[in-house]
């Protein structure tokens, strides 16, 4: 049976997106940016903090750092752990000892359990976004809205409560989404999020409540993309993270200011063999012409040059 | 269904008529960019999901948006710097959408052939009827947009039916005579274009379109790392260009902005470009171009060659079930 006469039907094809999320752009058009004191590369390190709950249901689907194994899977349990207690304090000491300024995206529930590493965050001065609750409370299409409408308010405030900070930044579980999540971040008082990985720049993205900035947190630069999804080797990744450093900063040279953001897990970067990889980066990356920010400290600046 | 599809005859690497390309050169060198568009929200194929998520699959689609956005500029500005004319396997529908990039690369002579409509439209389920449809609504909108008769056809998302080259053939044809209509990208079997039989006894050649060279072959199915990539494809190149001193080869690089065009595999990618181009006896052109000149100089002679190397393997066949006869016959 052929198929049904539809599926030949286009009626999204005309000019711009097959959607009005947001509008369709490319990056050589738009203004050059200047970071300050005329910096060629903005640093992002953001940190997930996660937790990885042991009787995980994996609905819709299992994502990735999750349990693999039949209940209880203790090994994969303990070593998301291990990212929190120990990975975590390596991470720290290295972003000090390079200067770096990272940013955290915690779990609600992690916030919740962990008092001493919320505390040791908070102490730092650094910025908190929103994880969401925990790492399998996800969000995705056909969710029913209510359910999402309490998880993402649940979120934000008990993490502003906790946390003393007014949350403007979120990254979902999983990085996946519903239909109704942009609305209701948006709603929420979130004000960026990091979910969307078609640029390398940040865009407006519009919702019905009014409209958030996409900020630009590369996938395919992820820790656990590279060493657990594509199993490349530590000395890979640095060398990953090396070459895109060397390319933006040229494409920076000529377009304007480029972000470069490191998206980097306690769990995966923290464990003894790897940390060494990230210290090579970091070392790399900051001899180098670049400004070392929180998420929303580089939004600003960019949105400060953008937008009248 | 068939067994085999039947669309070339066995015909050995070794001892073919020998191929020189324009100018003496040994080797012909292509880089085919995939310009694609996806959709958010494809009606459903019951042989192939578009996306493994739920509506909406932010992941999947977004980093194929950023190949447009952002990847497509960078590598673009890459090829320009090498002198090398990409070969665009086109989603036709981004001549809609985005026209400004079809812009960029008319300005610079590439060459377009179709992709489809939709990376996210599936052959399979379609009829006869309705491929047939879908395969000149894609020609017709590169000739509306570039003034160019499409040559060269690559399957969306690589989904066939058993006719999918039968009717590319046909329909170029309807359109443009010999012009359109006269090459596929979409079989592996060999590092030499090679004649195809289609329905309509077309002159028709199949073009090496390497799978294993693609980048999203090599990065998201085989999780090749970004420097060793680089790697692979000067081997790759080293291996045809020798080869080349006995007859011409073809060498293709297939490439995709949200894979390629990342900040970290560029420079992989920019210094294979950079050794493969500085090398003398190749030839930097497009698949149309390929196949233009080997219809033109090679085809009939290949067929010539093929039908006798077969004519051979026929007779050992008749030889075979003659023995088979005599001796069941001597039971």
């Amino acid at each position: 049976m052929a198929l049904d006469k539809s599926y030949l039907e286009y009626s999204h094809r005309s000019h711009g997106m097959d959607h009005n999320r947001y509008d369709w752009s490319m990056l050589t058009d738009r203004p050059k940016v200047t970071w300050p004191d005329g910096k060629k590369l903005a640093l992002w390190v953001n940190v997930p903090l996660q937790f990885f709950p042991l009787d995980q249901k994996g609905e819709p689907f299992k994502i990735q750092g999750g349990m693999t194994m039949p209940y209880p899977d203790l090994r994969h349990f303990s070593l998301r752990d291990y990212g929190n207690r120990v990975g975590i304090f390596r991470f720290l000491k290295a972003f000090d000892k390079y200067g770096v300024t990272p940013t955290f995206a915690m779990n609600t529930e992690l916030a919740k359990r962990n008092p001493y590493l919320l505390n040791t965050i908070k102490e730092r001065g650094s910025e908190i976004m929103c994880h969401g609750m925990h790492m399998d409370a996800l969000h995705y299409g056909g969710q029913d809205k209510q359910t999402e409408t309490q998880l993402v308010q649940d979120s934000l405030s008990q993490l502003r409560e906790l946390t003393g900070q007014n949350i403007t930044g979120w990254l979902s579980p999983g990085r996946n989404e519903s239909e109704n999540t942009p609305e209701l971040l948006a709603a929420n008082g979130i004000e960026y999020f990091c979910d969307w990985v078609n640029d390398d720049m940040p865009y407006t993205f519009k919702t019905q409540q009014g409209n958030l900035w996409a900020m630009p947190l590369s996938n395919e630069l992820d820790d656990a993309f590279i060493m657990l999804n594509n199993l490349h080797s530590e000395d890979s990744y640095a060398e990953q993270m090396i070459d895109a450093c060397d390319f933006l900063l040229k494409e920076a040279n000529e377009s304007g200011g480029r972000i470069l953001s490191l998206n980097i897990h306690p769990w995966m970067l923290g464990q003894p063999h790897r940390i060494g990889a990230l210290e090579r980066v970091l070392e790399y990356v900051m001899s180098q012409d670049v400004y070392s920010a929180s998420a929303s400290d580089i939004l600003k600046t960019f949105t400060s040059q953008t937008t009248p | 269904m068939k067994s085999d599809p039947g669309f070339y005859d066995y015909w050995p690497y070794e001892n073919r008529p020998k191929i020189r390309w324009p100018g003496g050169k040994k080797m012909a060198f292509w880089v085919a960019p995939n310009i694609e568009f996806y959709e958010l929200n494809p009606p459903s194929n019951p042989s192939r999901k578009a996306w493994p998520q739920p509506y909406p699959a932010t992941q999947g689609y977004s980093i194929r948006d950023y190949g447009n956005r952002v990847g497509h500029q960078r590598q673009m500005d890459l090829l320009d710097k090498y002198g090398i004319r990409g070969s665009i396997s086109l989603s036709t529908a981004l001549c809609d959408h985005h026209p400004e990039i079809i812009q960029m690369c008319k300005e610079r002579d590439w060459e377009f052939f179709s992709h489809g409509i939709y990376n996210t439209r599936y052959t399979y389920g379609m009829s006869e009827q309705q491929e047939r449809d879908m395969i000149k609504d894609s020609m017709e909108t590169i000739y509306r947009h570039t003034g160019q008769k499409c040559a060269g056809y690559l399957a969306p998302a690589l989904s066939h039916s058993e006719l999918t080259l039968d009717l590319f053939a046909e329909v170029g044809t309807e359109l443009f005579g010999n012009e359109g209509g006269i090459y596929t990208c979409d079989l592996f079997h060999d590092d030499q274009p090679t004649p195809i039989h289609t329905r309509s006894n077309k002159p028709f050649v199949s073009i090496p379109y390497s799978l294993e060279m693609n980048d999203t072959i090599a990065f998201v199915v085989n999780k090749i790392e970004p420097r060793r990539y680089g790697e692979m494809l000067k081997k790759n190149f080293d291996r045809l260009y020798a080869e080349g001193d006995e007859s011409g080869t073809i060498m293709c690089i297939p490439t995709h902005n949200y894979q390629v065009s990342c900040p970290h595999r560029m420079k992989a990618f920019e210094e294979a470009l950079d050794y493969i181009t500085s090398h003398d006896d190749v030839w930097v052109t497009t698949g149309k171009e390929i196949a233009d000149y080997y219809l033109a100089h090679y085809y009939e002679q290949a067929k010539i060659d093929i039908t006798q190397k077969n004519a051979i393997a026929l007779n050992n066949a008749v030889a075979l079930d003659s023995a088979a006869a005599q001796k069941k016959g001597a039971k």
